[in-house]
C-alpha cells in the first residue's frame, strides 16, 4: 500500500497504467477513467513508455517473454504514487505475479514488490483509497455488472464494482445467473480451444441478456471484447441492426452517469 | 533393485531440504469447536443423524427392548440378528424370544453360514462404541461377539447408543479414547443407512449396506 | 464412448471430443445441471467463510507436511501395516502393480474379483489386465457398475456415470442384466443392482479397494463411501486387496479428521459420508469374519516425478473430492470422457502428464481459462492455475537437457515460440510499440474479417482509429 493509501489521505498524483487492450481496442474507457480521476481533483500521469503488462506469454507458457516485456514497465514508475490500472486482470498480474515472475532477480524483484504495494485496480481506487460517492445525474437503468476471474479471485473487484453501481441512486443493478463464472476469453485460451472458449461466452451471453439488462458494464475489456464480440456476431446472425447487448467499460458508464448533461 | 528401493530412491534424493513444522490439529479445533454439554451433543447428534435419513427413538435402559420389539414388529421382522455373549444382547435375546422373535447368534466364522446372513438375515441389532455430534455418526468397533457384518449385511441395522458415549468431533474421539495406540481390526463410522446418487444426482437409499438404519438413544433427556 | 485401449494418446483428438460434447444441447444441459447442484452442496457445507478458510489452510499444511517426509512415512507405513498382519507390495508401474494383483488372484485360483471403488485400479487399467487373465473383475459400485456394463469408463471422480441419464440406465439394464424389465424409477435401479451385486459379494474370492488416507502410525487404511460396497469388498471376500498411490499417506491419525471432513463436504456437500471404513488388519483368529488376507499395493506411475520438483510436488496434496471438476467452467462444458484421461478436469490436466508423459497430454494444459475457479474451491490449496502455467511452459519451451518431466518440449514449435519472441520484442520496447500501435490504428481496415478461431463465434476485432495515447495528445 502507498504511503497516502496507508494514512487513508487522497494522493495528489497518480500514474496511469492504460494496459495494451484500453490503449489499443478501448481508448474511451481510459480516457474516461482518466477523466474521472481528475475530476476527483487528482493530477494523473500517463507514462508515454508503457507497453503491454506481459500477461499473455505469462499465461501462455512463455515466462522469459512475459519477464522482459514485464522489465519495461518496472522503470515507469518513479515516483511513490499509486499505479491505476484500468483493468482487473493485468493489476493481478502486476500485483501478484511480478515478484514471482522475478523471483531469481533480486534487484527487479525489488523493484517489482514495491511496486505490487502500489498497484490499484481503478474501482477499488475510486472505493477504498478516494472513497468516491458517485452523485447520479442519470435517468431510471437497469445494468448488469461483468467481472473478470481475475479480478474476481485474485482483488475482489466485484465487490468494489456492486458498491459504485449500487451507489447510483436511478441505476438497477441486475443479478444474472452464474454470476462467478469465466466468460471464457482467458487470452489464447479463446484462440487454442475455439470450441469450450466459444461455449462458455455464448452461456456468459445468454445469462446477461436473461437479465433483461440494457447494458453490461465491466473493469475489464479483455471480457468485453469477448462478450461483447460474441454479442454482436450474434446480433449479425439474426439479422438485428441494434445491438441486443450494448456493453462498456465500468468508467465510462460511471462518467456519464454523473456528468451534468447525462443520458443513460 | 526393487521397485520398493527404486521408488525410495528416487523420493530419498528429492525431498525438500527443510519440511514445514507439524501441523496444529488440536489447536485448530480447539478454536473451532466449542465444548458441548452432554443434552446439547445428544441434541446435535439425533439432528445429523435424522438428516442422514436414520430413524431415531429415545429409550431409557428400562424400556429399549420394548423399543426394539416395536421396530420389528412395525416391519413385521420376526428374525434377529444379535450378541448373545453381550449384556444387551443377552437381555434383548432373553425378551425378545419370548415374544416371538427368533434371535440368531453369529457364532461361527461367516465361511459356514455365509448364504443364509446374505439371504435370511432381515435385520441385525448390535451396540455402538460411542458417536459424534457434529456429523451425527456412529462408531462401531465391530469384534467377536458382534463382527463386521453385522452392521453392513441385514437389511435392517438396529443400534443401542449410550447418550452419555457422544462426542463433539470425530477429532475428540480418537484422542480421548486414544485411538492411536491400539485400533481394532476394522474401526467404523456410520452416519446413517447405506445410500448413493449415482443415478441423475439422485439419492436412493439401500445401495448395499442397510435400507435402514434404526438408532435406540438411550438416556437421552425427553 | 467405448473404454479407450491402454497406451493411449489423450491429447490427440481432445478439440474434436470437446467439441461432440459442446455441440449436444442435452448432454450440456445436463453436466450444467449436475455441477450446479454439486456447486450449491458444497458452498451450504460450508456456511462459515473464516471456518472455510483456517480448515483449508490446515488440509495444506497437513498435506505439506506429509510430502515433506513421505519416504520415511512410506517405510514407517509399511512397518506397520506389516505388524499388523497386512502385506504391503510396491509397483513402479501400471504393469508392475497389474502383475502383484494378479499373482495374488492366480495364488488363491480366483475366479472373481469384486471392485470398490478405486481411480487408481482405473489409472493401471486392471480390469483389462484381469480379463486378460481370465478373472472376472466386477466394478460394484453403482455409478462404475453401469459405467462398466455399458462398456463405458467413468466421467468423473466421484459421480463416475454423471454423464448418463436415469432413461439410458433403464435401458441398459433391461438390455445387460438378464430378467430386468425396463424401469427409469431411480429406486428400482439402485434395488435391481443391489440384487446383482449382492450375490457377487457372496461368491467373490477376492475383494479390491481403493484408499483414501494410509496412516503411517497405525498402519491403517482408511476409505470414504456411502453405498457399502467398499465396506463388502473389504470384509466379505476371504481376500481383500487395496490399491493406492503413494502419495496417499499421514503420519498421524489426528491428521484423519480435518482431511476426512474437508473430502466429504467439498465433494459431495455431505458433513460426512454414510461410512469411514478404518482396516487395521486381517481377520484375526478369534473373529469370524473379514478378509483372512490383506495386502496393499503401493503404487508410484510417475508420481515420484512430480514429487521431484518443489512446485509440482503441490500437485500431490491432492484427496480426489473432485470439487475441481464440479466447479470448472471447461469440464460443465465438455464433461469427463473428452479428457480422455482416468482423471478429468483441473486434477486431470495437472495429474495426468506425471503418469503419461506430457507427450500424450500436452493439448490439456491449454483447456484452461485460467479463470481459477478450481484453485479458489481446492481443500488443500492446490495452485492449480499456476500448474496449468507451468505446464505449458515445459511443454512449449524447446527440449533441454535434465527436464522436470517426461515429454518436456512436446509441444515445442519453432514458429510459435518465434512469434512470442517477436512478441517480445516489440512491446520490451516502447518506440516499436508505438509504431506496431500506430500502424495498427491507421490500418485497421486492413483487419481481415476471417480472424480464424476467434471469429467462429465472435465478431473480428479492430483496433480503434486513435489509441488512448493519441487521445491524450489531442486532448493537450
Amino acid at each position: 500500500m502507498s504511503e497516502q493509501a496507508k494514512t487513508g489521505q487522497r494522493p495528489a498524483d497518480v500514474y496511469f497504467f492504460a494496459t495494451c487492450v484500453v490503449d489499443q481496442f478501448f481508448p474511451g474507457a481510459g480516457l474516461d477513467a482518466i477523466t474521472l480521476l481528475e475530476r476527483a481533483g487528482i493530477r494523473v500521469h500517463f507514462p508515454e513508455e508503457q507497453t503491454c503488462c506481459g500477461q499473455p506469454a505469462y499465461t501462455s507458457g512463455f515466462p522469459d517473454e512475459a519477464r522482459k516485456v514485464a522489465a519495461q514497465q518496472l522503470t515507469l514508475f518513479p515516483n511513490d504514487w499509486p499505479v491505476i490500472v484500468p483493468s482487473g486482470s493485468c493489476a493481478g498480474m502486476m500485483k501478484h505475479h511480478y515478484p514471482t515472475l522475478f523471483a531469481n532477480d533480486p534487484a527487479r524483484k525489488a523493484q517489482a514488490e514495491a511496486l505490487s504495494a502500489r498497484i490499484h485496480e481503478f474501482t477499488d481506487f475510486l472505493v477504498n483509497v478516494l472513497g468516491w460517492q458517485p452523485e447520479d445525474k442519470g435517468g431510471e437503468c437497469t445494468v448488469v455488472l461483468h467481472t473478470s476471474c481475475s479480478a474476481r479471485r485474485e482483488m475482489g473487484v466485484h465487490l468494489t464494482g456492486r458498491k459504485l453501481l449500487g451507489d447510483l441512486a436511478h441505476v438497477t443493478v441486475a443479478q444474472q445467473d452464474h454470476e462467478s463464472e469465466c466468460c471464457g476469453f482467458g487470452g489464447t485460451f479463446s484462440i487454442k480451444q475455439p470450441e469450450i472458449s466459444g461455449a462458455m461466452v455464448e452461456d456468459k451471453v445468454k445469462s446477461l441478456k436473461a437479465t433483461g439488462a440494457e447494458r453490461v458494464v465491466s473493469a475489464d475489456c479483455g471480457c468485453l471484447m469477448n462478450i461483447l464480440g460474441h454479442a454482436a456476431w450474434k446480433d449479425r446472425q439474426e439479422g438485428r441492426a441494434q445491438p441486443s447487448l450494448p456493453g462498456e467499460h465500468i468508467a465510462s458508464f460511471l462518467l456519464r452517469r454523473t456528468e451534468e448533461r447525462s443520458g443513460k | 533393485m526393487s521397485a520398493r528401493d527404486r521408488i525410495l530412491a528416487k523420493l530419498r534424493n528429492a525431498m525438500p531440504a527443510e519440511n514445514r513444522p507439524a501441523p496444529d490439529v488440536a489447536g485448530w479445533f480447539a478454536g473451532h469447536r466449542p465444548v458441548e454439554g452432554k443434552a446439547e451433543k445428544a441434541a446435535r447428534f439425533r439432528h445429523f443423524i435424522e438428516l442422514a435419513h436414520a430413524e431415531v427413538h429415545a429409550v431409557s435402559s428400562a424400556n429399549w427392548v420394548q423399543k426394539l420389539w416395536e421396530v420389528l414388529a412395525a416391519r413385521e421382522i420376526r428374525r434377529l440378528l444379535l450378541a448373545p455373549g453381550t449384556e444387551h444382547g443377552a437381555r434383548a435375546m432373553n425378551q425378545l424370544s419370548q415374544s416371538g422373535i427368533e434371535c440368531r447368534a453369529y457364532d461361527r466364522a461367516i465361511e459356514q453360514w455365509k448364504e443364509e446372513m446374505f439371504h435370511y438375515i432381515p435385520a441385525g441389532f448390535t451396540a455402538a462404541r460411542a458417536a459424534v455430534a457434529e456429523t451425527g455418526t456412529l462408531i462401531l468397533w465391530p469384534d467377536d461377539h458382534e463382527p463386521r457384518l453385522m452392521s453392513l449385511v441385514p437389511p435392517v441395522h438396529v443400534v443401542l447408543l449410550d447418550s452419555t458415549r457422544i462426542y463433539n468431533t470425530f477429532f475428540e474421539a480418537t484422542q480421548q479414547e486414544g485411538w492411536k495406540d491400539g485400533l481394532p481390526t476394522n474401526a467404523l463410522l456410520v452416519s446413517g443407512p447405506s445410500k448413493t446418487a449415482d443415478i441423475q444426482v439422485t439419492l436412493a437409499y439401500g445401495a448395499h449396506g442397510p435400507k435402514e438404519l434404526v438408532v435406540l438413544l438411550m438416556g437421552e433427556d425427553a | 464412448m467405448n473404454a479407450q485401449p491402454i497406451h493411449f494418446k489423450p491429447s490427440e483428438g481432445f478439440r474434436g471430443r470437446a467439441k461432440a460434447v459442446v455441440d449436444n444441447p442435452f448432454l450440456r444441459q445436463s453436466f450444467r445441471g449436475a455441477m450446479d447442484f454439486l456447486m450449491t452442496k458444497r458452498a451450504a457445507q460450508f456456511p462459515d467463510a473464516e471456518e472455510l478458510d483456517s480448515l483449508r489452510t490446515l488440509g495444506e499444511h497437513i498435506r505439506q507436511y506429509n510430502l515433506g517426509k513421505l519416504p520415511d512415512l512410506l517405510v514407517q507405513l509399511e512397518e506397520n501395516l506389516a505388524r499388523n498382519g497386512i502385506h504391503v507390495h510396491w509397483a513402479e508401474t501400471p504393469d508392475e502393480a497389474n502383475a502383484i494383483i494378479l499373482g495374488i488372484c492366480q495364488k488363491h485360483s480366483a475366479k472373481l474379483m469384486v471392485k470398490g471403488k478405486s481411480m487408481v485400479s482405473e489409472e493401471i487399467e486392471l480390469n483389462h489386465a484381469a480379463e486378460a487373465a481370465g478373472i472376472g473383475a466386477l466394478e460394484s459400485d453403482m455409478g462404475e457398475y453401469i459405467v462398466q456394463l455399458a462398456g463405458e469408463k467413468p466421467s468423473h471422480i466421484i459421480m463416475p456415470a454423471i454423464h448418463k441419464t436415469k432413461e439410458e440406465i433403464a435401458t441398459l439394464f433391461h438390455e445387460k442384466v438378464p430378467g430386468v424389465d425396463y424401469t427409469d424409477n431411480v429406486d428400482a435401479l439402485i434395488q435391481i443392482g443391489r440384487r446383482v451385486l449382492r450375490q457377487k459379494f457372496l461368491e467373490a474370492d477376492i475383494g479390491l479397494s481403493g484408499v483414501n488416507f494410509a496412516v503411517a502410525e497405525t498402519g491403517t487404511l482408511c476409505l470414504v463411501e456411502n453405498e457399502g460396497n467398499g465396506r463388502m469388498c473389504t470384509t466379505a471376500p476371504p481376500v481383500h486387496v487395496a490399491i493406492t498411490g503413494i502419495e496417499k499417506i499421514v503420519e498421524k491419525l489426528e491428521h484423519v479428521p480435518p482431511l476426512l471432513s474437508l473430502l466429504t463436504r467439498s465433494a459431495t456437500g455431505q458433513n460426512i459420508s454414510t461410512y469411514f471404513n478404518m482396516i487395521s488388519g486381517p481377520r484375526k483368529p478369534h473373529e469370524k469374519d473379514g478378509p483372512q488376507e490383506v495386502h496393499l499395493v503401493l503404487l508410484d506411475n510417475g508420481r515420484s516425478q512430480a514429487y521431484a520438483d518443489d512446485q509440482l510436488r503441490k500437485t500431490l496434496q491432492c484427496i480426489r473430492c473432485g470439487a475441481c471438476m464440479n466447479h470448472c467452467p471447461v469440464y460443465t462444458r465438455i464433461g469427463g470422457h473428452a479428457y480422455g484421461t482416468t482423471y478429468p478436469g483441473p486434477i486431470g490436466k495437472i495429474i495426468s502428464p506425471h503418469m503419461l508423459g506430457l507427450e500424450a497430454t500436452a493439448t490439456m494444459a491449454t483447456a484452461s481459462s485460467l479463470c481459477g475457479a478450481c484453485g479458489e474451491v481446492c481443500p488443500v490449496r492446490i495452485p492449480i492455475p499456476e500448474l496449468l502455467m507451468r505446464l505449458r511452459e515445459e511443454s512449449f519451451s524447446a527440449p533441454h537437457e535434465n527436464p522436470a518431466m517426461r515429454g518436456q518440449g512436446a509441444g515445442y514449435k519453432p514458429w510459435v515460440t518465434a512469434i512470442w519472441r517477436g512478441w517480445a520484442a516489440v512491446y520490451r520496447s516502447p518506440s516499436l510499440y508505438r509504431l506496431a500501435t500506430w500502424l495498427g490504428s491507421r490500418f485497421a481496415w486492413l483487419m481481415p474479417s476471417n480472424q480464424g478461431p476467434w471469429t467462429t463465434v465472435r465478431v473480428p476485432l479492430k483496433p480503434a482509429p486513435k489509441r488512448l495515447r493519441d487521445m491524450l495528445k489531442e486532448r493537450g
